[in-house]
């Protein structure tokens, strides 16, 4: 099937959310879709699978108008979406997911499920995608329900398969298989739609790329005609770096000294396991591992959020044993929360007060215990302008803001304070490639004036990027600790998994290149 | 006091990444949705369409009450008209009964200050003075339950804190005669705050230390409460004769138009109550510290606000506010405590914090339309013999309708938000 948006325009009001936009995807191609957050990819495929009418333009199904008033009616034509977020019955089986709505009966309304699991067996089959036909969808991986998703599409004979940031959730092994479902589906002759801000895997899997930037197309390329930069810069209307320049950092002081810090998670278990770590003034240390190794709890032990259940933590000189994470926010400590939206915000609360969440009661901001409305406005006003916070006002709630301009907010507040060692938890989880180089560009600016710098990251893109030493963390324990000119993706790759567990002795702070000198 | 709001809240990308995730933290705040960055007439469509709404379904319960109108209807085949013009004069007779009890009529009070002479005034303005007594011990019980929402926080103590606020208040009023009228009355309220502020600091630090939850411990010192002023009340310092009703207390509010008219100084206090909770919660760094830790317990703390403090702060305020109620009952209307002197208060409470929807103005409204409402449809009763009890069902329709902005949505067709469709399906959207 043949699929071509003509013209399509949608305006909401004050923005121009597609402005003309065309857009062909052949019958068996994959075509991609990239843009930053907000560049209207969500509007123009909500326009085609229904869910919104264009104020101007046309659909053309295999060269005959086409009009869609709900998804339904898209479904019907032989379109199927995958959402990000997955549209699945957590308690069903998988084959009462994928026949949900179009239940196949015998007599009396009972339903058939054994016709129903035997088809759904014959397409998973022909494609590849291996799903467990009884299991229960919770019960299921992630990357397990996306397939679900997938052949509940094609359960419902669609001809054209949207995918809405597959990769978001997946590891890399499933962005592997998905791949090769898709090749397959492909040499079916299904079209498929691929959303994504992820560069490489465009590069990879696309047959055409499409861009869009602010409402617009913006170019039409393919793999072979373009690489990583240009699509970058394509997307984000100006040349971007992928990687920030940095020169060698100038190490001083050492402002953070933890030794032997044992930190127990929620439920009472050691997550954090005798680590020892220094971190230096002016230079930026990353730690690097697969999420849920203990880096969440080591930060918040730092943060003075969570008690250390044994082991010391200096920083700036002082114990933190009796610190609250008031004193250490005051002392000097800027902190990037790994969740946003949890610890990072209060996204109700408008742009200005987030701005000021933790100087709020200081001068100038409030005298004595009365706040000072205009000094926070206009205070907030300069740090939205000096850190790109795209905001109509900054009165409008937190909420309002697209991802990236959220990060900026919890990143302008932070480095608008006097800080002497920064702390950060995935600072560009989400991000688009824009808000990325913006974000790392910045936290390059703190080290170079002399600050010291801690961040948590499970990109290793991210960690090669920034860091001028890497400490891989591994089920609570720091594994190695290298300088970033000698580091090696493959190498880190490998203690991430553990494989290094054994070699380095025990955890602690001394092999290559660590022994940070106390 | 609204804060200073954008000229559009809305999203300037409409495919932000993630508004819809911005959960309340409780489905209480849900239900209030004060939200920051809301116009005030913006908050004002869904309560203002809940009272008509419940007016009218009053309206239809009350021709069903009625014998007449019922009568009508069974013949409503062969006359129909009459039917209708039968309905519509039960219910129009009833509802002017209750305009008429809670603001006087317009002629009379026209006549009256036409005619200059102050007994007819004051007998004119008779009725809304009295909408103002039944309202004023309203506004502070309904600023208690504010506050807590506000801070995330579900005071149903409120009752208790009533109680306990009344109880010390008499103490000071029974015990501290000697000294002169101004200084006790003062006294008295002072007094009746710290009571009813002890009652709520023992759920917060309760909350704060051990986590327990401040819905089961202020509901069980609801009953402890209670069962207090019962046994207090007839101990030798508090009872009067053998009667479970206390000595009288040696100060009182001073009417403020004479004694004709029973409105006194308390609704000055109430209103001077709202006036500072709205200062406090819009503009100190102490209710900005409140908002915090009640829209997001996790980033206040992150952030270095304390919202354990913060818990028994807002706990004790909050309690204080209801004692406020309590000390207003004993220096109005009976100058005695008596067994349930204050019932069923702190419940009126979270019904008009939910109306006013969690705001200090919206509570002194609501607090009018109650006791306009209670005023009117007692002589709603006497006049039309319209039970009174329409009231309480009109009462319960409005919160239920507050509660479930959906229905009123739905029912007048008013959009959530002019791109929340499209919002809710952007979630996730690249």
């Amino acid at each position: 099937m043949r699929l071509e948006l003509r013209g399509i325009t949608k305006r909401f009001p004050g923005v121009l959310a597609n402005d003309h936009v065309d857009l062909t995807v052949e019958e068996g191609e994959i075509h991609a879709l990239l843009g930053e957050n907000g560049a209207g990819k969500t509007t123009l495929m909500n326009i085609l699978y229904g869910l919104y009418g264009a104020d101007e333009g046309e659909l053309l199904i295999d060269g005959g108008p086409a009009h869609f008033a709900s998804p339904g009616d898209a479904i019907a034509a032989g379109l199927g979406m995958v959402h990000q977020h997955f549209m699945l019955v957590p308690v069903f089986t998988v084959t009462e997911n994928i026949m949900l709505g179009i239940e196949s009966t015998r007599r009396f309304g009972l339903l058939d499920r054994a016709a129903a699991a035997r088809r759904v067996a014959e397409i998973s089959h022909r494609h590849g995608l291996d799903v467990p036909v009884d299991a229960v969808v919770e019960d299921l991986p992630v990357g397990v329900q996306q397939r679900v998703e997938i052949v509940k599409a094609l359960y419902r004979e669609a001809e054209v398969l949207i995918l809405d940031e597959p990769t978001a959730v997946l590891t890399p092994q499933e962005t592997e298989e998905l791949f090769a479902v898709m090749r397959s589906l492909k040499a079916e002759g299904t079209s498929i739609v691929f959303i994504t801000h992820k560069l490489k895997e465009v590069l990879a899997i696309a047959d055409r790329i499409t861009v869009m930037n602010r409402g617009r197309v913006v170019g039409s390329t393919t793999p072979a005609e373009t690489n990583e930069e240009e699509l970058a810069s394509m997307m984000v209307g100006r040349a971007v770096k992928l990687v920030v320049e940095k020169t060698p950092a100038e190490r001083g002081e050492p402002v953070l000294e933890i030794r032997d810090l044992v930190v127990r998670d929620d439920r009472g278990h050691v997550a954090v396991d005798g680590v020892s770590l220094d971190v230096h003034a002016g230079e930026i240390v990353c730690i690097a591992g697969v999420q849920g190794n203990g880096q969440t709890e080591l930060v918040e032990a730092v943060t003075a959020l969570r008690p250390a259940a044994a082991g010391s933590i200096r920083l700036l000189g002082d114990e933190l044993a009796s610190a609250t994470p008031r004193s250490v926010l005051r002392s000097g400590v800027g902190h990037v929360p790994e969740d946003r939206q949890r610890d990072g915000l209060i996204v109700d609360f408008s742009v200005a007060d987030n701005l000021v969440l933790n100087t709020f009661d200081q001068p100038p901001f409030a005298r004595g215990v009365v706040r000072d409305a205009k000094e926070v406005r206009e205070a907030a006003e300069e740090r939205a302008e000096a850190f790109d916070v795209r905001t109509w006002t900054v009165e409008q709630p937190a909420s309002t803001l697209s991802g990236g301009n959220q990060q900026k907010v919890i990143v302008a507040r932070e480095f608008s304070r006097p800080i002497r060692f920064l702390i950060a938890s995935q600072p560009t989880r989400g991000l688009d490639v824009g808000s990325i180089e913006y974000i790392h560009r910045r936290i390059i600016e703190q080290r170079d004036e002399g600050t010291a710098v801690l961040i948590v990251s499970v990109e290793l893109d991210e960690v090669m990027a920034l860091a001028d030493r890497i400490a891989v963390m591994y089920r609570g324990r720091i594994v190695d600790i290298l300088p970033a000119a000698s580091a090696v993706r493959e190498r880190l790759g490998l203690l991430m998994a553990g494989a290094g567990t054994t070699a380095a002795s025990g955890g602690s702070e001394g092999s290559v290149g660590g022994a940070a000198g106390a | 006091m609204p804060e200073p709001t954008s000229p559009d809240p809305r999203s300037p990308d409409p495919s932000a990444n993630d508004p819809t995730s911005s959960e309340p933290t409780s489905a209480v705040a849900a239900a209030l949705g004060p939200r920051e960055g809301q116009r005030w007439y913006q908050a004002l469509v869904v309560p203002a369409l809940a009272v008509v709404t419940a007016l009218v379904i009053g309206a239809i319960i009350i021709v069903f009450s009625n014998e007449q109108a019922l009568e009508a209807w069974s013949r409503f085949l062969r006359h129909p008209a009459t039917a209708l013009s039968v309905s519509w004069q039960v219910v129009s007779e009833a509802y002017q009964a209750l305009l008429t009890g809670a603001f006087g009529s317009p002629a009379e009070i026209w006549r009256a200050v036409s005619s200059g002479e102050l007994d007819a005034i004051r007998s004119a303005l008779y009725p809304i003075s009295e909408t103002v007594v039944t309202a004023t011990p309203l506004i502070f019980v309904g600023l208690s339950v504010a506050l807590g929402f506000r801070a995330g926080l579900f005071n149903i103590g409120a009752e208790g804190q009533v109680n306990i606020g009344g109880l010390v208040a008499g103490a000071a009023g029974i015990g501290l005669t000697f000294l002169p009228d101004p200084i006790l009355l003062v006294t008295m309220i002072v007094a009746g705050f710290l009571g009813g502020a002890l009652w709520g600091f023992i759920p917060g630090v309760l909350k704060a230390k051990t986590g327990a939850h401040e819905v089961i411990t202020t509901i069980m010192l609801n009953f402890v409460a209670v069962s207090l002023v019962l046994y207090f009340l007839s101990t030798d310092f508090y009872k009067q004769q053998a009667e479970p009703v206390s000595k009288p207390a040696g100060a009182a509010y001073p009417h403020l138009f004479g004694s004709g008219v029973r409105v006194h100084l308390g609704i000055i206090v109430a209103l001077a109550a709202a006036f500072g909770v709205a200062w406090l919660l819009n503009r100190t760094t102490i209710g900005f510290r409140f908002r915090a830790v009640g829209a997001n317990p996790d980033a206040a703390r992150a952030a270095g606000i304390n919202p354990h403090r913060t818990t028994i702060v807002v706990m004790s305020l909050s309690g204080g506010l209801s004692g406020l109620a309590g000390a207003n009952q004993l220096a109005s209307i009976t100058p005695s405590l008596f067994p349930g002197f204050a019932s069923g208060l702190g419940f009126d409470g979270i019904a008009i914090a939910l109306l006013g929807r969690g705001n200090p103005a919206g509570v002194v409204a609501a607090s009018f339309l109650f006791g306009a409402l209670r005023t009117g449809g007692r002589s709603m009763q006497v006049v039309t013999q319209t039970p009174i009890d329409i009231i309480v069902v009109i009462q319960a329709l409005v919160i239920v309708f507050v509660a479930a902005p959906a229905l009123v949505r739905a029912l007048y067709r008013i959009k959530a938000r002019r791109v929340g469709l499209g919002e809710t399906f952007a979630k996730g959207w690249g």
